[in-house]
């Protein structure tokens, strides 16, 4: 029998319908998600990270649609289920922070009130009970003054503040799976460190499993135990922390480790990535990330690369990796 | 005598008016008694958490607001309303936000050549069209975008766009605030090498503000570390990383994210306890004793001064 995963995405499509026409935002992304495990996914703007997350918690835009694939969460596709089965499903079992927090905290209700509602909704603590539980829920997230806080409004509190709501309101019924789409762009390396200390404590004494999405190598460095990279919709790479960051074996992946400082030798060179990021619309036949690749094959332009294991803990589509390919292709490297 | 650097600032202040009830009016001090140098060809990092004062420090040097107290001079001469007009031919800035800072209905052309218009910098159309072709070329955009629009570019193109803008008076000077924080990680890289070509080229000076520590750490020759509207230290890059002194420092640099994880898995943070204080109710003495883990009664009585720890390494603390 196979495994059952916390989670299971298996070729997960997603598309937007818009005016210029189809926008294939996920092609054909598959991964695995433990209880307990914390899993990264980096990429580049654009490359399809939100809108996975967004397929996960069954969130899209109107105009958005999971078109092909599926997402199991025990085992059962979700995907299929009701709206009612979702809205249970949602805050009790996974749960999301946003990208950005302005957007998601209701400008007309309190603090207060939006955690509590939460806490109401997911669990069967009411009145006192409930008030209290947000409370502890702020002081969790490092507010000073919970209470005075719970009567503010959102206006009221700075954007560090209320991306701590966000998160305070988020683990709020302990999910199974959170989702934390940058959770800590808007925040200071200071406060960012008390919040990813929170996110560990909870992981270890909760089992629960994050789903981190940044584009700070940093953060993903040090917190997840499996890395996703992102590409044009597709994932490029995938693999532990130690393989990703020390034996990458996409371009795209070697291009970004490449472009930022090197901690070893602060004055080195940075080496960019040439070329801009891919236009959606107007995805190439092959390899998305052919135009900017200089080890671009022929091959490259004309077929998608397969995944190929590199070892047990690490995989990568590139055609590079694929020895007979490369061969044939006169070795250019 | 040696030589003045080319930028000082001496005791800069910057407070803001701020309606706190119907009648009352309290001051926040945004920047309050700040001093530092840049040398010619020389940047310095700027760094801090949000709200401690950066912008505000790059845009009152530039008299984008009336300073409340203290001077900036321009190697040795001060600035001052008279003479601003022809000091921006020698300082210059280049804001954040590369989607909003320039007006998506002028064509690139017309955004590099109006400070050039302004300052009256060529004598003909010929050598203006010459002299923006440069500056794009310099900043490496291609000739043929002369004529397009700023909203039919990308983040790292626009950015670019606003650089070639800033160096069309020919300055020595740039306040470049948050340049890249608003691009992609793998556009970032283009930029930054850019900056440190121009001055290599042209030997600019920067003041480089920018929350990414790493960023700084590469850019810059010296860092100077803000909290709450004072520099608490400043000195070489490595000794503000490596040998940060200061306890805000040093909760700093033990959080900055290192993508190499064998390394950070080893590391410890230094969590910051307690909350950032309003800047409207700054506590007595040192700004920084409600998060401090060494604070002591005299942190309280009075505001620590820069002290030289050796080797110009300047440090604000009465502990450490
Ligand atoms: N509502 C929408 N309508 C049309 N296209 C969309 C919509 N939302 C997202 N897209 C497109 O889908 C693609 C993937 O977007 P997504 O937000 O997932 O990127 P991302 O990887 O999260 O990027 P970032 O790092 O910038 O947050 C992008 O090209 C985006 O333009
Ligand atoms: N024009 C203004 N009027 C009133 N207050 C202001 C004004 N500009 C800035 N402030 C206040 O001054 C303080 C410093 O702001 P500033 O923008 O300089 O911070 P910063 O260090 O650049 O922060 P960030 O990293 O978030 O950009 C803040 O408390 C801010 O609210
Ligand atoms: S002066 Fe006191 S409160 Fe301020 S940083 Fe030093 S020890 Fe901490
Ligand atoms: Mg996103
Ligand atoms: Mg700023």
């Amino acid at each position: 029998m196979e495994k059952e995963y916390l989670l299971s995405v298996q070729d997960l499509h997603t598309s937007f319908f818009t005016d210029s026409g189809e926008v294939h935002a996920v092609n054909g992304v598959s991964f695995n998600l433990d209880p307990g495990e914390i899993l990264g996914i980096v990429g580049e703007s654009g490359s399809g990270k939100s809108v996975t997350a967004y397929s996960i918690m069954q969130i899209l835009e109107s105009t958005g649609k999971v078109v092909g694939g599926k997402i199991l969460y025990k085992g059962d596709d979700l995907t299929k289920w009701s709206s009612k089965k979702l809205d249970k499903f949602r805050g009790k079992c996974v749960s999301i922070i946003f990208q950005d927090p302005m957007t998601s905290l209701n400008p007309v209700f309190t603090i207060g009130n939006q955690i509590e509602e939460a806490i109401k909704l997911h669990t069967d603590k009411k009145g006192k009970e409930a008030s209290d539980r947000a409370a502890e829920l702020l002081s969790l997230v490092g507010i000073t003054d919970p209470e005075k806080r719970l009567r503010q409004y959102p206006y009221e509190l700075s954007g560090g503040m209320r991306q701590r709501v966000m998160i305070a309101m988020a683990l709020a019924c302990e999910p199974d799976i959170l989702i934390a789409d940058e959770p800590t762009t808007a925040l200071d390396v200071t406060i960012q460190a008390q919040i990813l200390e929170l996110i560990q404590e909870l992981q270890k004494k909760i089992g629960m499993a994050v789903i981190l999405v940044t584009h700070d190598l940093g953060v993903i460095a040090e917190l997840c135990d499996n890395i996703i990279v992102m590409y044009g919709g597709r994932i490029c790479e995938r693999g532990t922390a130690r393989e990703i960051f020390y034996n990458p074996k996409h371009e795209y992946t070697k291009g970004l480790l490449k472009s930022i400082p090197n901690v070893n030798n602060m004055k080195e060179k940075l080496i960019p990535i040439a070329g801009t990021p891919i236009n959606i619309l107007n995805l190439p036949k092959g390899c998305a990330f052919c135009a900017r690749c200089e080890n671009c094959m022929k091959i490259c332009l004309d077929q998608v690369p397969v995944e190929l294991s590199i070892n047990e803990n690490h995989k990568a589509s590139c055609w590079m990796n694929v020895k007979e390919v490369f061969e044939a292709e006169g070795g250019k490297k | 005598m040696s030589k003045s650097p080319l930028i000082e600032v001496k005791n800069l202040k910057q407070y803001f008016p701020i309606k706190t009830g119907l009648f009352k009016t309290e001051m926040l001090k945004a920047v309050d008694d700040v001093s530092f140098y840049i040398n010619e060809g020389e940047t310095l990092g700027l760094v801090g958490e949000s709200g401690c004062g950066k912008t505000t420090v790059g845009r009152t040097l530039l008299r984008l607001y009336e300073p409340t107290a203290g001077e900036v001079l321009y190697e040795g001469t001060p600035v001052t309303d008279k003479n601003i007009f022809s000091m921006r031919k020698k300082m210059q800035m280049v804001f954040q936000d590369p989607y909003s800072s320039l007006d998506p209905r002028m064509t690139v052309e017309d955004i590099i050549g109006e400070p050039l218009d302004v300052h009256k910098l060529y004598s003909g159309k010929g050598e203006r069209r010459d002299k923006i072709l440069h500056l794009m070329e310099l900043v490496g955009l291609n000739a043929e975008h002369a004529t397009r629009y700023a909203h039919e570019f990308s983040g790292g193109q626009r950015q670019r766009i606003g650089i070639a803008r800033a160096l069309a008076v020919d300055p020595k000077f740039i306040v470049c605030d948050e340049p890249v924080s608003a691009l992609d990680v793998s556009i970032q890289a283009q930029v930054i090498n850019m900056f440190e070509e121009l001055q290599e080229k042209l030997g600019v000076a920067y003041l480089f503000i920018a929350h990414d520590l790493l960023v700084v750490h590469h850019i810059s020759k010296r860092i100077a570390v803000m909290y709450m509207g004072k520099i608490v230290e400043t000195g070489t890059a490595d000794d503000v990383n490596y040998n940060s002194i200061h306890p805000y420092t040093c909760s700093l640099m033990s959080a900055v994210p290192i993508p190499d994880p064998d390394f950070i898995r080893g590391r410890q943070r230094i969590v910051l306890e307690g909350d950032v204080p309003s800047p409207l109710h700054m506590p007595s003495g040192c700004p920084f004793r409600t998060r401090c883990k060494h604070a002591c009664e005299k942190c309280a009585e009075a505001m620590p001064p820069l002290t030289d720890r050796g080797n110009g390494h300047m440090v604000a603390c009465w502990v450490k």
